[in-house]
């Protein structure tokens, strides 16, 4: 029966004679997963691509120092678990217990202090990142081009010639006939020249302002490269601005969950000199 | 009594005709031409960058198959059959094929009959979800990764049957599924040919994806030939 | 002042440390009548030991049906064309001839983090060893409301029950992810395979799972406050009971916002309403006739749940592993209060931060910083529980047992799982690795494996209290030793593969630029069947110690919280009838000047400063 509790004799369970080894071995695998842990970012091993865009150097640097302080912040927790345990786990019997000098408030006091202030700073000189992109509207002279992501393809539209870009009508919507967009050209005079393609091309360093629509459920639009992520949500007009700085192939990828084919769900981005470009689009509207 | 006999001698031979014609090679045959007036809608190239494994098939990208012309306005792929005064039939044992190839089915409009076995083989090196979308029969869609087994399945009803790829949107066919085994799918010149039909009344239908269906009524009374030719009206969008 | 209760329960000065005796409420004699018979001992039990038991049971079952699906998938991702034998029998729809359809993948998927984040990381921490434990290291003979207690784990079993059904229907479960976001989980069947009724049963069972957990937290929150035994202050219950009792208050709120988003997307799908779901939508060429909704309204509302709910799932595990750390350790935690005061601050900012899982969503971008700034302030308060732990690891005397490495192995994770939400939590960072696998590590770090971690952290420490038989310590710790490497080599990864931009959920990795990845995820897949197999060892000891594990004593672990100062395993009533008194908070260990290096909660040896 559960008598009041003076200290009972030492449970052998508790076998606190023993060497201790197992602590140790703590220590040393903890170091080993720590160091094999760091070892690939600090080696650049996996980094993100070669940026191409004039928002993204703000992007990059922020990751990187993020990187930095979390690096530090890992790395030294991890070593500071590791020493602890080697030296204080399972010492000899008659080892007395002590406290860290500074107790409590110096615990609280390094979070409050040290990680806090550098969250928040982070935090709030990362907010440039933010605003270079959301916070800014598209130049009046950006090329416009409306991106259409339905299960489980995009596609994209150019204004054409008359810089307009037709309504659309979803009971149009005739995919057997190319007809991705529901226009209806025999109504509508301005979808008469209406662009529609499969690849989404576009000049170099030149503002893009990218309309984005939702045909049937949610998608999002994600180039690496661009450093530009962002959903297409069915009933809201969204859009992005961009300027891509370099020529190239690039992926637009979707990475909202969109239904089965969403691992399959992808366009090519391609950045050509201006001149290329306007021949391009040419060519596309040859075939409409 | 001389009347008699020749009545029981008039009847054998009308039998004995009978049992000639109906054991003889075949019966009458329907054939004809289905052409288009006015000018159809611009077939556009499709774009299948989004699958390299099938756009590398196709040295010049494929078009959209909704409209398939032939020389002398001939217009392809029209599934001509005959929709009444032939009995329904039993399926027959082969299976009917459809194939996914280069992200393009194959062919594109496949006719096979009421119970008919149908299987449906992915030759591509990515998924495909092939989805027919009937009103009548029973709806489903299935995936088939690369490699796996060909889908086996039928239907019940006579209907035509839009099928489309859930995976990639610009891939379209279509099944017609009939009642009896008097059907043609044109091709080239837009010429078929419905033979061993015996004597009788035929309604003849001719069906096109994008123009609809039209029918004609022909009577076969002996072995001659009879012609009926479609003209469907294209429409430029 | 003499009891008059109980002969046995002296209270002699209960002054100790300064801290003043209470009042708690009064009791009543008994809470309900000792079982009689199987079926009211075992099945529909009132004890809330045996509730708890039973929810860790189906937790149990949970994880390792959870686990069977994220091998399916991780064996589907890297070797794609091999049939996957019997697999094709099983399911023949899903994966025709043994390969994996990507619809399938999408199943498993959804049902994968469904079960985990539901069946196991709500119900094994908080309703199973919460339900056991708080009651008896509170003093009390059971929940304040035993029938309640019951229903409870009843209906999240019938929850249980419906989820698993749809593995069983034609269209098979749905694929829109455990997060069910519209119009994907709203429009119907029209948007692919499962998405008809297994969508309807997927929101059914969660609806019923949250009438499940709303009757738990109201038992929870009743009982800490009003069935205290004499003595037994707020500031003198265990850091663990804390941590149910603000998990349960957390609950309260953030299902009862669940419930209701649940029954409107059942509206949206069965009813014709538009709560998500705007107009002109053509779904497979289907125009929707719907009109109005917000796809917008349904991340809102699954977010104002489901933040809090990961703090659900990790907070009675940051107790347990308190709890244990103290016992291991044989001294205190340098503030068990600051520790406290932590934890409720990470429960009241958990309700301002849901917007940083839809920074890139389509919300005001002005929105998205306002919930990043809540955001990074929890780091705070869940790195001073670190420095805690960690600064009172110095000057310790560490027990290393299954339990202890388990608690220290947690530690490790909670600062990796950590430091990647730091990334997360900035709007600017998120553009780049938002849906990337860099996400999925962080939160099976921070969450998946750390809560793990901390649940068999618990098992291994209250597996003697529970069953009277030890656990076998050789296999814990190789259990532990595999699962510790292990998980590292899964999930560390995962962060390398999202800085590069590999983008999650996806059935086969097909875009150009995963290739050169593949090596990565085999890495990961191979480790993930070790770990698995690992589980293995800690079922056999468990289900062998069971039955032929040594006999327990009452207090294996010289604790000092009041579990320990009843029989092993406890009688229905848990302290026999009498009404414990407690004089100590439960951190007496290394103590000057006290018998042995430990007091208990309720005896009544004085300690004094010097």
């Amino acid at each position: 029966m559960a008598a009041v509790g003076l200290a009972r004799r030492d449970s052998k369970w508790l076998k606190s004679k023993e060497a201790g080894a197992m602590g140790k071995f703590f220590a040393v695998i903890l170091v080993v997963i720590t160091l094999a842990s760091a070892y690939p970012i600090v080696t650049h091993k996996f980094v993100q691509p070669e940026d191409i865009s004039t928002h993204g150097h703000a992007i990059d640097e922020q990751l990187a120092d993020t990187m930095a302080e979390g690096g530090f912040a890992f790395v030294g927790a991890q070593l500071l678990l590791a020493f602890f345990v080697w030296k204080f786990s399972s010492r000899k019997d008659g080892s007395k217990v002590t406290h860290l000098p500074g107790g409590a408030k110096l615990m609280v006091a390094t979070a409050f202090i040290l990680v806090g202030t550098e969250v928040l700073a982070l935090g709030v000189l990362g907010q440039k990142a933010w605003a270079d992109v959301y916070f800014t509207s598209p130049k009046p002279d950006a090329l416009q081009v409306q991106a259409q992501a339905g299960q489980f393809a995009f596609y994209f539209r150019y204004p054409g010639a008359d810089g307009k870009f037709a309504p659309l009508h979803p009971d149009k919507i005739d995919e057997g006939n190319q007809n991705y967009f529901g226009l209806d050209p025999a109504n509508d005079v301005e979808a008469r020249d209406d662009i529609v393609t499969a690849e989404m091309t576009i000049p170099v360093n030149r503002e893009i302002h990218l309309l984005m629509h939702a045909k049937d459920v949610g998608h999002s639009f994600y180039v690496r490269e661009l450093r530009i992520q962002q959903d297409f949500v069915p009933g809201l007009d969204l859009s992005l601005h961009f300027t891509a700085t370099k020529t190239g192939k690039y992926e637009i990828v979707c990475t909202q969950l969109c239904g089965l084919g969403h691992y399959n769900m992808k366009a090519y981005l391609n950045v050509l000199p201006q001149d290329e470009f306007e021949k391009w689009l040419k060519d596309r509207a040859a075939e409409q | 009594m001389r009347a008699k006999l020749g009545y029981i001698v008039g009847l054998a031979a009308l039998a004995a005709c009978a049992v000639i014609v109906h054991a003889g090679p075949s019966g009458g045959t329907v054939s004809g031409k289905v052409t288009y007036e006015g000018t159809p809608a611009k077939q556009k190239p499709i774009d299948m960058s989004k699958e390299p494994s099938c756009a590398k098939q196709h040295a010049t990208p494929i078009t959209t198959e909704t409209v398939v012309t032939g020389p002398g306005n001939a217009l392809d792929n029209v599934v001509v059959y005959v929709s009444a005064g032939a009995p329904d039939e039993g399926a027959p044992s082969q299976a009917a094929k459809f194939e996914q190839k280069g992200c393009q089915y194959i062919p594109h409009v496949l006719a096979f009959q009421v119970n008919q076995t149908l299987e449906i083989a992915n030759a591509d090196q990515t998924s495909h979800n092939i989805h027919p979308l009937p009103k009548v029969n029973r709806e489903w869609n299935k995936s088939q990764p690369p490699g796996s087994a060909p889908i086996v399945d039928k239907y019940d009803k006579p209907e035509f049957i839009p099928v489309k790829c859930n995976i990639h949107p610009w891939m379209h066919g279509n099944f017609a599924v009939l009642k009896n085994s008097h059907y043609a799918i044109t091709e080239g010149e837009g010429g078929f040919s419905l033979a061993n039909l015996p004597p009788g009344k035929y309604t003849i239908t001719a069906w096109h994806e994008s123009y609809g269906d039209q029918s004609q009524d022909v009577t076969i009374s002996g072995n001659e030939p009879k012609t009926v030719n479609f003209v469907f009206k294209a429409k430029p969008y | 002042m003499e009891s008059a209760v109980s002969p046995l329960s002296r209270t002699v000065n209960a002054k100790g440390r300064g801290e003043h005796m209470e009042e708690a409420a009064v009791q009543p004699a008994h809470v309900h009548a000792p079982p009689e018979g199987f079926i009211s001992k075992y099945i529909f039990s009132l004890d809330h030991k045996m509730i708890g038991k039973q929810y860790y049971g189906l937790a149990l079952v949970s994880v390792f049906m959870g686990m069977v699906l994220s091998w399916l998938m991780r064996f589907h991702l890297v070797w794609p064309d091999v049939k996957v034998p019997a697999l094709g029998a099983l399911a023949p729809t899903g994966a025709p001839g043994g390969l994996i359809t990507p619809e399938y993948y999408l199943s498993l998927l959804t049902m994968h983090g469904t079960l985990m984040v539901f069946f196991v990381l709500t119900n094994a921490p908080f309703a199973g060893f919460g339900n056991y434990f708080l009651p008896i290291q509170i003093g009390a003979e059971d929940m304040a409301f035993p029938r309640f207690n019951m229903m409870s784990f009843w209906t999240t079993f019938v929850g249980f029950l419906v989820l698993v059904l749809a593995f069983f229907i034609p269209d098979g479960p749905p694929t829109s992810g455990w997060t069910a976001y519209a119009p994907l989980s709203a429009v119907g069947k029209d948007a692919g395979p499962g998405l008809g009724w297994g969508q309807n049963l997927w929101a059914i069972s969660i609806a019923i799972f949250c009438v499940g957990q709303l009757l738990g937290s109201l038992n929870f929150i009743s009982t800490t406050l009003d069935l205290r035994a004499k003595g037994m202050t707020l500031m003198r219950m265990p850091i663990c009971t804390w941590a149910w009792f603000i998990t349960s208050c957390i609950g309260l709120l953030a299902f009862a916002v669940l419930l209701p988003a649940c029954l409107l997307l059942l509206l949206d799908r069965m009813a014709g309403t538009s709560f998500f779901i705007p107009s002109g939508l053509v779904v497979s060429d289907r125009l929707q006739n719907h009109a109005g909704g917000s796809p917008l309204l349904w991340q809102h509302l699954f977010w104002f749940f489901g933040h809090p709910e990961v703090y659900i799932a990790i907070l009675p595990a940051v107790g347990i592993v308190s709890h244990v750390l103290v016992t291991s350790m044989r001294k205190p935690l340098l503030s068990a209060k600051v520790l406290i005061y932590s934890m409720m601050s990470i429960g009241f900012l958990s309700w301002m931060v849901w917007g940083h899982h839809m920074f890139v969503s389509g919300m005001n971008p002005f929105s998205s910083l306002l919930f990043s700034f809540p955001t990074l302030t929890i780091t705070i308060p869940a790195t001073i529980i670190t420095l805690i732990w960690l600064g009172s690891l110095y000057g310790a005397n560490i027990q290393i047992t299954s339990a202890s490495l388990f608690a220290l192995g947690f530690v490790s994770m909670f600062v990796s799982g950590g430091v990647s939400g730091f990334f997360l939590a900035q709007p600017s960072i998120d553009i780049y690795l938002h849906a990337t696998y860099f996400v999925v590590g962080h939160f099976h770090m921070v969450m998946g494996v750390a809560a793990i971690f901390g649940i068999l952290s618990g098992t291994y420490f209250w597996f003697p209290k529970m069953s009277g038989r030890m656990m076998n310590e050789t296999l814990g710790k190789l259990h532990f030793w595999i699962t510790f490497v292990g998980t590292y080599c899964i999930f560390m990864p995962f962060h390398y593969l999202g800085l590069v931009g590999n983008v999650r959920r996806y059935a086969s990795f097909v875009d150009d630029f995963m290739a050169p990845l593949m090596p990565v995820h085999k890495f990961i897949s191979i480790a993930a069947f070790i770990t698995g197999a690992a589980q293995l060892i800690f079922l056999y000891n468990l289900i062998h110690s069971r039955f032929r594990g040594k006999v327990a004593p009452e207090n294996p672990w010289n604790a000092t919280s009041l579990e320990w100062s009843i029989p092993s395993p406890p009688p229905w009533n848990n302290f026999g009838g009498r009404h414990p008194v407690v004089f100590h908070d439960p951190y007496q260990y290394g103590v000057k000047g006290s018998k042995g290096d430990f007091v208990m909660q309720d005896s009544p040896e004085q300690i004094t400063n010097g």
